[in-house]
């Protein structure tokens, strides 16, 4: 029973890994950029909502209809100006400016914010409070909540993917950008959507992330970027579920991990995800879905 | 070397009139257009000496060219002459370096590629480019985010090419060359251009599936387009062309309407020749009549009557044998 309790615990945590991970995957799908400084934007998200209930008062979970916008416009503008004068030279400099941009958030926000962790929504009944089924299996609303966003956000992109026209635009975009601006695309634009897109989702996972755990400046480099890494490595990259099954498994090895010995969560994680890498260097469900 | 197979020899004039659709106005515009309108009407592209670089490369060098409504201005060229990189310009895909491309009376030179497709200036690329992961139809959809208003649309994209509708869910990475290419011109037909820029069509197709293909054209023009095509395939842009330019290494070589310029002219702009003579011993060999083009003995035009033999320069395309008088060739 211990162990069914980790499975489920580790299904649940990997909706939010898959949450962190669906931005990353989406980002290298369209435009093949590799964005290292995905994680600390999560940590963004964190505390623009710390700021925007200091100010609104508004309830944690309500933070995001100001924060996922905020982020969305963020994501559209850094994508029009710095990432694209990257690309522009060469997919390497991407790296390096991801990187750099990755440097200049964390120092921008141990000089401006400090270097204590943040949380969101502690006195939050809905945020504490769990329920049980039978004696050893106990599930937090929370990470319910989570998981059911990240399906709901996964399933919402796949669609808009498969379905409307400007997510029509993305893919044709991803498959060949040349042949896009034949047909009159303006590529730049569409890679703006994507990234804004991108920015969202990794909002999204922030304040989740800050209601389930605690952050501060470096949490985006040495956690989030690892897990979301390691999530869309496993899953197969440009693949939706993929990135889904990906977090899922990395979760679940996570609590398995956890359960054989306490200093074993990480490392059961990493091993699974090196397992992939090695076994299966396209992922569980190899690229297809969303370019 | 292009073989043709047994195809009619046809008179390169009138080329059109033994093709489908011969009613049409299109080729009623084809014939009048552009010989009543060089004086009275203005082009529809043109290009003034138009000089593009690859990095050190000059690979296209004071190139200019007016197209007017109606035509089919035909590049021909050998590989690395510069064709497509003229083509890609005038889609806006590269940068030229000196000189302007004037479109519709407007200067474009420096408008970017989506901005021109979107005011009517759309290319078929060489190699088709369709996005592989996407349906056929979804190809078609793309076509036309931005279309122009026009005659064209997915449904009549369907009716030009009648298998394309039963597959249209089909991704195009499964379709043949022949299909993927005619995807690719329904793409481009769908965003209703006014000037069509098509590059190397035939490229990797057989000859058979190349034939069909320009078999549409009729019916394309039809519509009220403009094609600026280049091609390889020399004897399949004699056949389609209302006007030739022939590039060699970035220089325009010769220039004309094809019932006015000979095949000793074409073979020596092609090849970089010494201007034909047309007399024995340097006999420019234009293809053979019908399906004569690849036997190896090709007869000779112009020559003394004899045979091509070993050390005879290469022969072009086939089929437009027979259409020729000796006459032509002799001055």
């Amino acid at each position: 029973m211990v162990w069914v309790n980790d499975v489920i615990q580790g299904i649940l945590v990997g909706g939010l890994y898959a949450l962190f991970a669906c931005g990353l995957s989406l980002m290298f799908g369209v435009m093949k950029v590799i964005n290292l400084a995905h994680g600390d934007l999560a940590i963004i998200g964190g505390y623009i909502a710390v700021g925007v209930i200091a100010v609104t008062h508004i309830p944690v979970l309500w933070s995001f209809v100001i924060v996922v916008p905020l982020m969305a416009v963020l994501g559209y503008v850094l994508q029009r100006t710095v990432i694209q004068a990257a690309l522009d030279r060469s997919i390497l400099t991407t790296l390096l400016v991801t990187f750099g941009l990755s440097v200049v958030i964390e120092n921008a926000l141990l000089e401006f914010v400090n270097a204590n962790s943040h949380s969101l929504g502690v006195n939050d009944a809905i945020i504490t409070s769990s329920f049980s089924i039978g004696s050893q299996i106990s599930i937090a609303y929370l990470l319910l909540l989570i998981f059911v966003v990240a399906v709901v956000v996964l399933t919402g992109l796949q669609y808009f993917l498969s379905r409307s026209r400007y997510g029509r635009m993305i893919r044709a975009v991803a498959d060949d950008r040349e042949a896009a601006q034949l047909s009159g695309i303006d590529y730049r634009h569409v890679f703006g959507i994507a990234a804004a897109i991108a920015f969202a989702t990794v909002a999204l996972a922030g304040i989740a992330y800050g209601m389930y755990s605690q952050f501060s400046p470096t949490t985006g480099t040495d956690t989030i970027l690892l897990f979301a890494f390691a999530a869309v490595v496993i899953g197969g990259l440009g693949s939706l579920w993929g990135t889904l099954l990906g977090g899922v498994v990395l979760g679940v090895s996570q609590a398995i991990g956890a359960q054989i010995s306490g200093s074993d969560e990480f490392l059961a994680g990493y091993i699974v995800f090196l397992a992939v890498l090695v076994l299966r260097p396209q992922g569980l469900i190899a690229r297809r879905a969303t370019s | 070397m292009s073989e043709q197979g047994p195809s009619e020899p046809k008179g390169r004039g009138d080329a059109w009139t033994e093709e489908r659709g011969t009613s049409d106005e299109g080729r009623r515009r084809l014939e009048s257009g552009p010989e009543a309108s060089e004086e009275n009407r203005a082009p529809l592209l043109e290009i003034r000496e138009l000089t593009v670089h690859h990095g050190q490369l000059r690979a296209l060098d004071h190139v200019s060219l007016r197209v007017f409504p109606g035509e089919v201005y035909a590049i021909i060229g050998a590989n690395g002459a510069g064709k497509s990189t003229l083509l890609r310009t005038i889609a806006g895909l590269h940068q030229p370096t000196e000189g302007s491309i004037q479109y519709d009376g407007q200067d474009v030179t420096r408008i970017r590629p989506e901005r021109r497709a979107i005011s009517g200036i759309v290319m078929v690329p060489e190699g088709r480019r369709l996005f592989g992961s996407l349906t056929v139809e979804e190809n078609l959809q793309v076509g036309a985010t931005y279309a122009r208003k026009g005659p064209w649309t997915i449904e009549r994209v369907y009716e030009l090419f009648s298998w394309m509708k039963d597959r249209r869910a089909q991704r195009t990475e499964q379709l043949s060359g022949g299909e993927q290419q005619s995807v690719a011109i329904g793409r481009a037909l769908v965003a209703n251009p006014r000037v069509l820029l098509l590059d190397e069509l035939s490229l990797g197709l057989a000859p058979v599936v190349v034939q069909r293909i320009y078999g549409m054209l009729p019916e394309i023009l039809a519509t009220g387009l403009t094609v600026l095509l280049v091609e390889q395939d020399v004897s399949q842009a004699l056949r389609v062309a209302s006007h030739l330019q022939c590039l060699l290494e970035g220089h325009t070589t010769l220039e004309g309407r094809p019932s006015d310029v000979t095949p000793a002219q074409v073979e020596a702009a092609y090849f970089g020749l010494a201007p034909a003579g047309g007399g024995p011993g340097s006999p420019p060999v234009i293809g053979g009549p019908g399906g004569y083009g690849g036997a190896g003995s090709p007869p000779v035009i112009g020559g003394p009557g004899g045979y091509g033999g070993a050390g005879s320069p290469p022969v072009i395309g086939g089929g437009l044998g027979g259409v020729v008088p000796p006459e032509e060739t002799e001055h």
